[in-house]
């Protein structure tokens, strides 16, 4: 290994930019003649919208345009999409509502925009929208997933009966059911899986202009995949051709899902843009954020696990209610479906599944993929039950796990996965060794002594990244093909540009793919530059999501370096004047082997663009290559994570007092940044199962609209943790990276809720597992420390 | 934010003169309850008058058996002070537990108990300790000042110039944070000064801060937790809502008030 290349710990090169304030964000960015927009939101979660008065508002100081979703209709534009189609059980696609940009005729949800006033300044804008009068007959709210579907429940959309978006299902029911009856034990439980707001640190933004000589427009936005938007917002909204419309995704602070989808708000400041030929600027208010970036998770699950007689699993039956809120946001419909069911095999090899999932609307935010996205709650499907079941069989959780992880790869599930390689036990071994489990009988007996509940959870979590082989996805819905593209563009002087169609927003990409590209060429760190994030800059590309950069982006990078140094060696040959096939590549230098002539990089570039000494009819002049790469399967990181929790039966504080990871993702390209992953991930999983509650009240009002109301994790919620590796490359790529950005957040529920219920002696609870619900349990089970 | 017009006296006089002038005018302390409701249009008063310039409304000061703080001494000036450690280390304490650094670094003493959030720290300790709130008219019992949630007995163009706490032989705060807010989702003070024994708690009542008579009549008899083992408050008057039931805030008063009598009694 060399002190840069894959498996060092290089520091971030972009930490400096960011830690002193010189990042460049989106509402860093400031046009000429740039107006503000201001979007009035529906306060009711469903009620029809009888008139919109602007007369008021129009004579308004700096306004410079007030506009409804009457208006916007006006101008025919395409409606804001979701692009995975999902079939029903029946084969009947998924019912699909419009959504356009502006509401018109109803609201939705609390949040849904209906007018803009675009203004000089933001408190113009605000101004004048305090004037513009919106009346509105409020109609009943539904918002609790489980009786969204229900006989007399508000209808939300005429397309979709019953307010449901699909039925969907995987599996084969009657073999399942035939393991069922066969089966000498059977653990059931139930679940809400619970509803989370992103919260990206930087929220969402986007600025959008209008050149009138050219005719084209510019987006300047917080988006984790810029070349998706451009995309959606030419091919579907038709806003501009893909020539005409440019889109920028500068420096974005933090994305976790909710910035891969294509939102209202930029749309209709490009629509604003245009109209007024004025540049537009949107950036949201924390408030704002609350109501309007996607949420994650919201499912409602029962699940049985059944066993024979020798503790081996034998069948699953998943059944979950899926809320996908008002309107379904770009990727929904796979969450749910493809990136959980899919999933349900966990580490085992369990015969028999079947899964069914019922999505539907409701008066909420619209829910999408959200880090992990379908994987953390079929973890916490498989997992809960797993340890569940330990407890009524009376076996140890880890032994149970071990007697039925999949041992041999590559291993095909009976929920369509294609496990290719892992190996479970070695982590969960490592895991239990590095915890102390065998310690864990006296801490817990020191705790009880000091009037504390303790318990310990598992997570044996495995999850898909990697996304995606484009033709899988294509036979399951997805509407877009999920390669990566890579172009690796030498200077004349040897430095070189990476342009990638990933994107960074806190991953450390500038340093990752730095890393592998100036190890491969023996250059300085220094020396590459990472570009990514526009889309006059970078060729068509997916994005960043699904763990999936270091996977299929890098992937990517390898192919084009792959070329670069085919033709390098070309030249190096011309050069060299040596035969290609004795042009040896090491260290940064061209050496004929067996001899000790040699050019250094730097010159093979030079020439390379010089191009005095080689045939140009023969070679192209230039040192430039690209490639898109397209991967064969899904990867597969697991790993095991340990938990342990103080329960303070007082006050039902539970306190994560114990964590160790022990992950297996491949190929690690820097340790540092995935520990880093590691812990980011594991600390949104606390905050799922401790903190995060997602709180509305009947009639669709979000009472956890703020910091005051909705707690985020913060360090002194989370323990030290002991994080630590094992490594089986994944077949299918050239690193053998499986991926590791999301590993935490799916983990850590399950482990957190095991170690809980561990704790508590109560089954009966669901996360977030705040004082207040834990001492309500304990008030049930009447749960007392021993020695207490 | 809606406009508003921003004044910068220098003395207490000017200040509330333009109270007096202004009758919609906001005093400005620390701004970290003030700005935020400004920032969310929730609050539009077209007069500010600042008190940063004013002089001596900060400081903190011994005089003979009571501590005199300041109104617009900051909560990080009252936690690291060695003079408040010295006299009411509990108080140090207190101060330390608001917000985090950049709100302790902001807030003040006179703007929390003016502005008596049902869920704040201070006015525990004003009724836990028996302080006395004095303004530019008046000196008021800590007792007669909290008179409901985000009321106070403050009249119109009424200044809180200090706070004038009498100084304990033992006291302690325990405070249990809401896990978002990290306001007290209850917070008890405790405090023995001679035969007096306050118990005061705050974040569980619906109509804020309030003193627990049952409590401190057992403490009277012996000031240890053992006196309070069993005892609890009714559920009736606490505050509910998604962070915990009336029951579960009524079952914390009992849980703190043991721990901060344990605390101050130091065990
Ligand atoms: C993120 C955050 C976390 C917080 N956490 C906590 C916490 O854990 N515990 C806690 O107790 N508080 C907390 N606070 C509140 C904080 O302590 C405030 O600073 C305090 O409540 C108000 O003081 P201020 O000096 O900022 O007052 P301002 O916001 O300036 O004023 C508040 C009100 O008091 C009036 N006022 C101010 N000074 C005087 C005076 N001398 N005489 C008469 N009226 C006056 C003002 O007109 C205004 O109505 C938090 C605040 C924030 C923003």
């Amino acid at each position: 290994m060399s002190a840069i290349g894959i498996g060092a710990a290089v520091r971030r090169k972009e930490d400096q930019r960011f830690i002193t304030g010189r990042g460049h964000y989106t509402d860093d960015i400031n046009r000429p003649g740039q107006a503000a927009i201001y979007f009035i939101r529906s306060p009711h979660a469903h009620a029809r919208i009888k008139t919109i008065n602007k007369s008021a508002a129009a004579g308004m100081p700096g306004v410079a345009g007030i506009f409804t979703g009457t208006e916007f209709a006006q101008d025919k534009l395409g409606n804001l999409i979701c692009g995975w189609t999902v079939l029903s059980k029946d084969g009947s696609p998924m019912k699909m509502a419009p959504h356009a940009a502006l509401a018109a005729g109803k609201a939705n949800h609390v949040g849904d925009a209906v007018a803009v006033v675009i203004a000089d300044t933001l408190a113009q804008a605000k101004d004048a929208a305090e004037k513009v009068k919106v009346e509105y007959e409020v109609l009943a709210a539904v918002v609790d997933p489980a009786k969204a579907a229900a006989n007399g429940a508000p209808l939300i959309h005429e397309v979709a009966p019953n307010n449901t978006i699909y039925n969907w299902h995987l599996g084969d029911p009657a073999a399942t059911d035939a393991a069922f009856r066969n089966a000498s034990h059977v653990t059931a439980l139930e679940f809400v899986n619970n509803r989370l707001v992103p919260n990206a640190m930087e929220p969402r933004a986007a600025l959008a202009e209008y050149d009138a000589a050219s005719g084209s427009l510019t987006l300047w936005n917080a988006s984790q995949n810029p070349h998706v938007a451009r995309l959606v917002i030419s091919a579907f909204v038709g806003m501009a051709p893909e020539n005409k419309l440019r889109v920028v995704a500068p420096d974005v602070g933090g994305g976790f899902g909710s910035k891969i989808f294509i939102y209202p708000e930029e749309v209709v400041c490009l629509w604003a843009a245009r109209k007024l030929n004025r540049p537009v600027k949107w950036t949201a208010e924390r408030s704002e954020s609350f109501i309007t970036d996607a949420h994650g998770r919201d499912h409602v699950t029962k699940a049985q696990m059944a066993f024979d007689g020798e503790g081996k699993i034998v069948g699953l039956k998943v059944h979950t209610i899926a809320n996908l809120g008002a309107y379904m946001s770009t990727f929904s419909s796979a969450v749910p479906t493809f990136l959980y069911a899919t999933l349900l095999s966990g580490q085992y090899e369990i015969p028999h599944i079947y899964c069914e999932v019922d999505a539907v609307y409701t008066n909420t935010v619209p829910v999408d993929a959200y880090r992990g996205a379908g994987r953390p709650e079929a973890a916490y499907v498989v997992e809960r039950l797993v340890e569940v079941s330990a407890r009524e069989l009376g076996i140890d959780p880890a032994v149970l796990r071990e007697k039925n992880f999949v041992k041999k790869f590559p291993y095909q599930t009976s929920v369509a996965s294609l496990y290719d390689a892992g190996d479970f036990n070695a982590s969960l071994q490592k895991a239990l060794q590095i915890h102390d489990y065998k310690g864990f009988a006296k801490r817990r007996r020191e705790s009880e002594r000091n009037g504390k509940l303790r318990g310990i959870g598992f997570a044996s979590y495995i999850e898909a990244c990697g996304v995606a082989p484009s033709s899988l996805v294509g036979q399951l819905g997805a509407g877009v093909g999920l390669w990566e593209s890579a172009e690796v563009r030498v200077n004349p002087t040897g430095s070189v540009e990476v342009l990638t169609g990933c994107h960074a927003h806190g991953q450390g990409h500038e340093t990752t793919f730095a890393q592998l590209v100036a190890d491969r060429l023996g250059i300085a760190i220094d020396q590459v530059n990472v570009l990514h994030g526009d889309t006059d800059i970078v060729q068509f590309g997916m994005g960043t999501y699904g763990s999936r950069s270091g996977a299929v982006g890098m992937s990517a990078i390898v192919k084009a370096l792959d070329k670069v140094e085919a033709k390098a060696k070309k030249i190096a040959a011309h050069l060299l004047e040596a035969a290609e096939a004795d042009i040896v590549f090491k260290d940064g230098k061209f050496t004929v082997a067996g001899t000790d002539k040699s050019a250094a990089w730097g010159e093979v570039a030079l020439g390379a663009y010089v191009a005095h000494k080689f045939p140009t009819s023969e070679i192209e002049p230039g040192l430039k290559e690209s490639s898109f790469y397209d991967p064969t399967n899904f990867t597969f990181p697991a790993g095991c994570h340990i938990c342990e929790v103080e329960v303070d039966p007082d006050t039902g504080e539970a306190a994560v007092v114990g964590w160790t990871a022990v992950d297996d993702f491949g190929t690690v390209v820097n340790p540092m940044i995935v520990e880093g992953q590691v812990h980011g991930g594991v600390a949104q999983g606390v905050g799922q199962a401790l903190l995060e509650h997602t709180v509305y009240d009947d009639k669709g009002q979000l009472i956890t609209g703020s910091y005051m109301d909705y707690a985020m994790p913060r360090a002194d919620n989370l323990p030290d943790f002991k994080v630590d590796m094992t490594v089986t490359r994944c077949p299918s790529n050239p690193l053998g990276i499986k991926g590791c950005g999301e590993a935490g957040a799916i983990a850590a529920p399950a482990a957190v809720m095991n170690a809980v219920t561990d704790a508590l002696g109560t089954e009966a609870i669901d996360m977030p597992a705040t004082p207040a619900s834990v001492w309500a349990a304990l008030q049930r089970t009447n749960k007392l420390p021993r020695a207490a | 934010m809606y406009a508003f017009t921003f004044h910068r006296p220098q003395t207490l006089r000017q200040a509330v003169g333009l109270l007096a002038k202004n009758e919609e005018a906001k005093l400005l302390a620390g701004g970290h309850t003030l700005l935020p409701t400004m920032k969310l249009r929730l609050a539009g008063p077209p007069q500010l008058v600042d008190l940063s310039l004013v002089d001596g409304l900060s400081g903190i000061e011994l005089r003979g058996r009571s501590l005199s703080i300041g109104a617009m001494t900051r909560h990080n000036d009252v936690n690291t002070s060695p003079v408040v450690h010295e006299a009411i280390p509990a108080l140090a304490k207190l101060a330390g537990l608001i917000g985090d650094p950049a709100v302790r670094h902001m807030g003040t003493i006179g703007g929390s108990i003016a502005n008596n959030d049902p869920n704040a720290d201070y006015p525990a300790a004003c009724l836990g300790l028996g302080a006395t709130i004095i303004t530019n008219k008046r000196r008021i019992k800590a007792d007669d000042f909290f008179t409901g949630m985000f009321s106070t007995a403050l009249e119109p163009a009424e200044i809180i110039t200090k706070v004038s706490f009498p100084i304990p032989k033992k006291a302690a705060y325990q405070k249990f944070k809401n896990q978002a807010s990290r306001f007290a989702l209850v917070g008890v003070f405790v405090s023995k000064r001679g035969s007096d024994i306050r118990l005061a708690v705050t974040g569980a009542g619906a109509n804020g801060v309030f003193r627990v008579p049952s409590f401190e009549e057992a403490l009277k008899t012996r000031f240890s937790p053992k006196s309070l083992e069993g005892m609890s408050i009714p559920a009736d008057g606490m505050n509910s809502d998604i962070h915990g039931s009336a029951e579960y805030r009524a079952h914390l008063v009992g849980v703190l008030a043991r721990r901060a009598v344990a605390e101050a009694i130091g065990k």
